[in-house]
């Protein structure tokens, strides 16, 4: 996949807009693979990274689940903690939206306002999608990556 | 999938360490984040049962510098070994980059790799992958146990094309680091090619 900054941009303000309506400590999209794509809010000594493949395995597993039981799609998933909560959704069955909230939200209200935006953020993500496979055909990699020569690789590891 | 991110300037890649049950696929991980420098490594992330073994996956990123103004990171699987977590092994292989098979050299194992390696094949192609033509290393780990069969005789019966083969003892750290090597020069090389 490949994401420009002006695709960047475009999901960061949806995901801006989604974390102010919904009041999530976090907002953050990623990939089905567990590549992280956008995020708004934080929290402290989060490591995003981690919580992307969790959450992408996590997705997956439910999925693997639905499949055997003959669901073809379990779009939402919600983990009740004491005092956060995780709220995943499939968007457009390419990437995970991921919200965490505490008390000063609900889940009502996440799932309402998760809802108002699917299709803001569906349309981005198709729009992406379909720039990367045309993207895939014309040339995969940036310019720059195809000079790489097999010392640029020796030097990654010093 | 490579993941190319114009906005962040970074490429992204996975590779899963596939293999047999017990093979060491997890013992090459945890040595890697052992000795990667810390600025270069994230957390070690191991999904495990009560006795240690891989239940679902073990990841760990890692960030290699920058090539061609581009922050290269690696995100490291394991898959479980063990036969019947097949569904999860196949999970953790959606948008792979590039394959380490981790071989257990002693004898007593080696039906374990023939049929692993099938099993790789097999699931690979469940996501329109060809195990022939994506980036592969083989390793071939517990090189020090006595029971070890010899390198000619499962290069015979474990290569199927010509992908580099190393020899290591994960225990020890032997041959960890030129395996991660090898295979993110194949994926690098593989994604300079496209």
């Amino acid at each position: 996949m490949v994401l420009t900054e002006e695709d960047h941009t475009r999901f960061q303000a949806i995901l801006d807009g989604l974390a102010e309506a919904s009041n999530a400590k976090l907002v953050f999209l990623l990939d089905k693979n567990g590549q992280q794509i956008a995020s708004c809010g934080q929290i402290d000594d989060l490591d995003l990274t981690s919580l992307a493949s969790l959450a992408s395995g996590t997705v997956a597993a439910t999925q693997g689940m639905g499949q055997l039981i003959g669901e073809p799609s379990f779009s939402t998933l919600f983990h009740e903690g004491q005092e956060d909560n995780v709220h995943l959704n499939v968007v457009s069955d390419r990437m995970i939206l991921l919200i965490i909230f505490d008390e000063r939200s609900s889940v009502g209200l996440v799932r309402l306002r998760v809802q108002q935006q699917l299709d803001a953020l569906a349309a981005v993500i198709d729009d992406v999608m379909a720039k990367t496979e045309k993207h895939d055909k014309i040339q995969q990699v940036p310019e720059q990556l195809g000079e790489i020569t097999d010392e640029d690789i020796d030097t990654l590891f010093g | 999938m490579t993941f190319i991110n114009y906005a962040a300037r970074e490429i992204n890649c996975k590779i899963v360490y596939y293999g047999p049950g017990l093979c060491g696929k997890t013992t090459n991980i945890q040595w890697i984040h052992e000795r990667a420098r810390k600025e270069a490594k994230g957390k070690l992330i191991s999904l495990a049962t009560e006795t240690d073994r891989t239940l679902f996956f073990d990841f760990m990123p890692i960030e290699l510098g920058t090539i061609r103004g581009f922050r290269t990171r690696f995100h490291l699987y394991t898959v479980p070994g063990q036969v019947f977590y097949d569904a999860s092994r196949r999970l953790i292989l959606k948008g792979v980059d590039g394959v380490v098979f981790v071989a257990d050299s002693q004898e007593l194992r080696h039906d374990a790799n023939i049929e692993s390696i099938q099993n790789l094949r097999e699931n690979l192609a469940e996501h329109g992958y060809e195990i022939d033509t994506m980036p592969y290393i083989l390793q071939l780990n517990k090189r020090d146990l006595p029971s070890a069969l010899p390198v000619e005789q499962l290069e015979r019966d474990l290569r199927f094309k010509d992908e580099p083969i190393i020899e290591a003892v994960a225990t020890t750290g032997k041959g960890v680091f030129d395996t991660l090597k090898a295979v993110i020069k194949q994926v690098l090389i593989d994604l300079k090619s496209r």
